[in-house]
């Protein structure tokens, strides 16, 4: 369906709203393909059309919500009802509500791209099958692949609310990924590559396949380190996931609920005066950039630290009644759960300590991070606290060293920002949607023997 | 139960994709019905419902599979995925027809719930994550934040293929939790708490949940006064339940047949050979009554089994779905799973456990001097390749003097699966299944359930945060 035919469909819908309620439709529908390979053969090949919708009532200041995995009209309806039952046993709440629109106007940003479309099934097969035979032959350590991919989307999606709010949106996404085993002795390592973007055009294809070989044959022969004082050296890849984290603590949920380490610090310095970090998805070139966010308000940038000074949370427009301030465009959600406060095109600014290389080289003792483990269960939110297990190299003397695993490093996410010593200036768009350069982090925890 | 697709739609559409060139053809339909209640910050932050219905359709030729799904459930419309699937199937291919079928297995079917959570008032569901909240405040002034959720599925499936099998599970699965948010002066910290069974509304004639609130409580509170956990190499005694998910993450999936096959696991090749300490008995048992990954049927439409992976420290076998097991000639072992019909099946886990052995668990702590006691593991990551595992521990003590010490927190667990299984050197005689999980793998979840007794490992590194 088209983003009209959807805008179309949502405001029928949510002209069932009765006087007294709040209303907000959200639909979508897209198509989507992916194929597998393995051993030089297609594996599985998945063709798929999906939709779905999700609504939600507010009445009396109690809010209700249902969805469903469809667009049949009956089913709507019903979700009209079981979104007003659900309501009927929530808590009145004075902020419950729907967004206002408010004066800012929306960008545009063109996320379509009809090349996405033309993809037939032999292409998509044929780049599956490259990916996977350019690891095979890319090093001899490597003894197989798990699997390579290929996959397509393309989606629309509109909102339409008792607020006159009227939104709607298209997008094409591509993306490639491989898990390369490299023989270790008698255990394996495991080397994941992935890239993506809007278009065939914008996935990095030999990003991919570098990224698979030099992370599984680089970690042959890994042992526990020694247990040390070390600066880790994060690629823009591994600055993001730190910056995420990051992002994630100051969310105006979070705020209001007083579950962030950076509660009421609005103002102060939390960070290396080397940090700046925004969420801009007014830039066109984040594949997380968006004219709208999920309750239809116009993204706009929103500064979150400037110099190590934080500046601003994210807000979407609940949390931001309730917390006396206005909405930032920030509400993330898909179709089928309720927004939340987010970001969509995390940014951190371009330092000027120069490129990977130059940072390793700067490194007495370090570690070369190549990936961090159990971060769902590690990082606490709340408290800030930080333990992970890190695979990658050892840095001695400014070069890269042996490789280690079976480890962790040890800290707060608060320490962890205020330590960042140097960050490059190689600021990279990446198909997470997040741009970021590489890092230091000094004088961080190692634990292994 | 009436079947979701009419046996006539069942029949055009697997005869349409046999037609098509495809030497299997399988109908997967899906009705799931879910319902939840969340309470946050003393208020009750959302109702919500969702309703999803779909049809998956595999085909495949040789070692190739095609798969389309669709929320359409007309024939038109499945005739036409059907077609799809057998296209990106056969392409290129000569079917190689004689791949001996599975036995078609017995009907079976989840039992009946005792009470259908569809038919419980809203109100009711409210009350629950209220009694909870009042109880884990009532617990200490210190308890600043409590949210609490509760949830209920409903998961109707209908499974039908070339082979024969023709089989459908009605599926309801009930969960409560809640966590609370403890105050003091070294910052906030949190508990946590959850149950879930495989069973409707009685789960709560079974659990009391503001008892449930107040362990939470209890552990918000124990960790706030608890100091940041050591760095190093100890012996670890991990409590009974929770500890299973080391067993499920660290070395389950490395006996999954997929990852076997692929020589992405470290138990590949080692069938009959001594892979683990003598003490050591893992089983997954998608049979178990009422647990959270327990089943009739799988999304392959074999019936659940019990399945002894490792006897006494030796390597028995894998788990198998329908497609390796086919490749085999072997049964399936009815671990064949899906996260929805808009997924293909594969080799999942269901309810894996450690068995228990002979000692007590006061005998197991007494046997160290200066180790950790875990007393409730957390969400961990495994490469399965390495067996490389990384676990967050959420309530832990220090062990002193064959004696359970003071509290630390913070801290995670790092091993390797294959290592740990040979380091096992107690194993309690006491057991529980933990909380209920969700094992996510290439992107799909399920629920799964997992257990343990008392165990103790020879050597672990915690990675803590102290200085």
């Amino acid at each position: 369906m088209t983003p009209e035919e959807l805008l179309v469909l949502a405001t029928d819908i949510c002209s069932l709203a009765g006087d007294d309620e709040q209303m907000e439709v959200a639909v979508s529908a897209g198509s989507s393909t992916s194929v597998r390979v393995y051993g030089g053969d297609v594996e599985s090949y998945t063709s798929a059309d999906s939709s779905g919708a999700g609504i939600r009532v507010i009445v009396d200041g109690r809010e209700g919500f249902a969805s469903a995995g469809t667009l049949d009209r009956p089913i709507l309806e019903g979700l009209v009802s079981d979104a007003r039952d659900n309501a009927m046993f929530a808590e009145p709440d004075p902020f419950a509500g729907i967004a206002e629109p408010d004066d800012v106007d929306p960008v545009e940003v063109d996320a379509w791209r009809e090349e996405t479309l033309e993809l037939t099934a032999d292409e998509r097969i044929a780049r599956a099958l490259e990916v996977e035979r350019r690891v095979l032959d890319g090093h001899d350590a490597i003894t197989g692949v798990r699997t390579a991919t290929f996959s397509d989307a393309h989606g629309a999606a509109a909102l339409v609310s008792t607020a006159g709010i009227r939104a709607t949106d298209r997008s094409t996404s591509v993306s490639s990924m491989v898990q390369a085993l490299a023989v270790d002795g008698e255990r394996s390592q495991t080397g994941f590559g992935w890239h993506g973007g809007r278009a065939p055009s914008e996935v990095d294809f030999d990003f991919i396949v570098e990224r698979a070989i030099g992370r599984s044959t680089g970690l042959i022969g890994s042992a526990k380190p020694e247990s040390a004082t070390v600066d880790l050296v994060l690629d823009p890849q591994l600055s993001a996931t730190i910056l995420g984290l990051t992002a994630g603590t100051l969310g105006g949920d979070r705020i209001n609920k007083k579950r962030s380490p950076f509660v009421g610090r609005e103002g102060e310095s939390i960070a290396s005066p080397l940090l700046t970090l925004s969420d801009d998805p007014t830039d066109a070139r984040s594949v997380g950039a968006a004219s709208t966010d999920g309750e239809g308000l116009a993204c706009r940038p929103v500064p979150l630290i400037s110099a190590g000074v934080l500046e601003s949370f994210t807000w979407d427009s609940y949390n931001a009644r309730k917390a006396g301030t206005r909405s930032t465009g920030s509400a993330v959600r898909g179709t089928r759960g309720l927004p939340t406060p987010g970001v969509h095109a995390l940014s951190a600014s371009a330092g000027t300590a120069g490129s990977l290389e130059d940072l390793i080289s700067s490194v007495d003792l370090g570690v070369y991070v190549y990936s961090l483990a159990g971060l769902h269960s590690g990082v606490n939110p709340v408290s800030g606290d930080f333990s992970v297990g890190v695979e990658g190299r050892m840095i001695r003397d400014g070069s890269i060293a042996e490789p280690i695993g079976e480890c962790t490093i040890g800290s707060t996410l608060q320490r962890l920002l205020l330590d960042i010593s140097a960050v490059g200036s190689d600021r990279t768009y990446m198909p997470s949607g997040v741009a970021a350069p590489s890092m230091i982090v000094s004088g961080v925890r190692l634990s292994g023997i | 139960m009436s079947n979701l697709l009419e046996s006539d739609v069942v029949e055009a559409v697997l005869e349409a994709g046999v037609a098509a060139g495809s030497e299997f053809v399988e109908i997967f339909v899906e009705d799931v019905a879910r319902r939840s209640v969340s309470l946050d910050d003393r208020r009750i932050e959302n109702l919500a419902s969702s309703r999803d219905r779909g049809v998956g359709i595999r085909a495949v030729v040789g070692d190739r599979v095609g798969f389309a799904h669709t929320s359409d459930l007309t024939l038109e419309s499945l005739l036409a995925a059907v077609e799809t699937a057998a296209a990106a199937a056969v392409k290129g291919i000569e079917p190689s027809p004689g791949v001996s079928a599975d036995p078609q297995p017995a009907p079976a079917i989840s039992p009946t719930v005792q009470i259908d959570p569809a038919e419980v008032p809203a109100a009711d569901k409210v009350a629950l994550v209220r009694a909870a909240d009042e109880a884990a405040r009532a617990e200490d002034d210190a308890i600043t934040q409590v949210s609490a959720r509760y949830a209920e599925t409903r998961r109707r499936i209908q499974v039908a293929n070339s082979d024969g099998v023709r089989s459908e599970d009605d599926q309801t699965r009930t969960q409560f939790s809640v966590t609370a948010v403890a105050t003091g002066d070294a910052g906030q910290q949190t508990g946590s708490e959850s149950i879930g069974n495989s069973v409707g509304f009685e789960l709560f004639d079974r659990n009391d949940v503001t008892e449930l609130a107040r362990h939470a409580a209890q552990r918000a509170l124990t960790k706030v006064n608890a100091r940041p956990a050591p760095s190093g190499t100890m012996p670890v005694v991990i409590g009974p339940g929770s500890g299973g998910v080391l067993f499920h993450e660290a070395c389950g999936h490395g006996l999954e047949a997929d990852l076997v096959k692929k020589g992405a696991s470290a138990f590949a090749g080692r069938v009959g050979e001594k892979v683990a300490s003598e003490l050591v008995t893992i089983v997954d048992d998608g049979t178990m009554p009422d647990e959270w990954g327990r089943y009739a049927v799988d999304d392959e439409g074999r019936p659940a089994a019990r399945n002894v992976l490792i006897e006494k420290g030796v390597l028995k076998d894998y788990m198998w779905d329908g497609l390796r097991a086919r490749a085999e000639r072997r049964p399936s072992s009815g671990n064949g799973r899906r996260q929805s019909y808009r997924h293909l099946p594969m080799v999942r886990m269901t309810n894996t456990y450690l068995a228990p052995g002979d000692q007590t668990p006061e005998e197991i702590i007494a046997g160290v001097d200066d180790g950790v006691y875990v007393a409730r593991l957390g969400g961990g990551q495994v490469n399965t390749s390495s067996g490389d595992f990384v676990f967050g521990m959420t309530e832990a003590y220090m062990i002193r003097d064959g004696q359970i010490a003071e509290p630390i927190r913070e801290g995670q667990l790092i091993g390797n699966g294959p290592k740990v299984l040979q380091m096992i050197d107690a194993v309690g005689n006491d057991f529980e299944m933990g909380p209920p999980g969700t094992c996510g793998k290439d992107g799909q979840g399920v629920p799964v359930g997992d257990g343990v007794p008392t165990l103790r490992v020879t050597e672990l590194t915690i990675g803590g945060t102290s200085a």
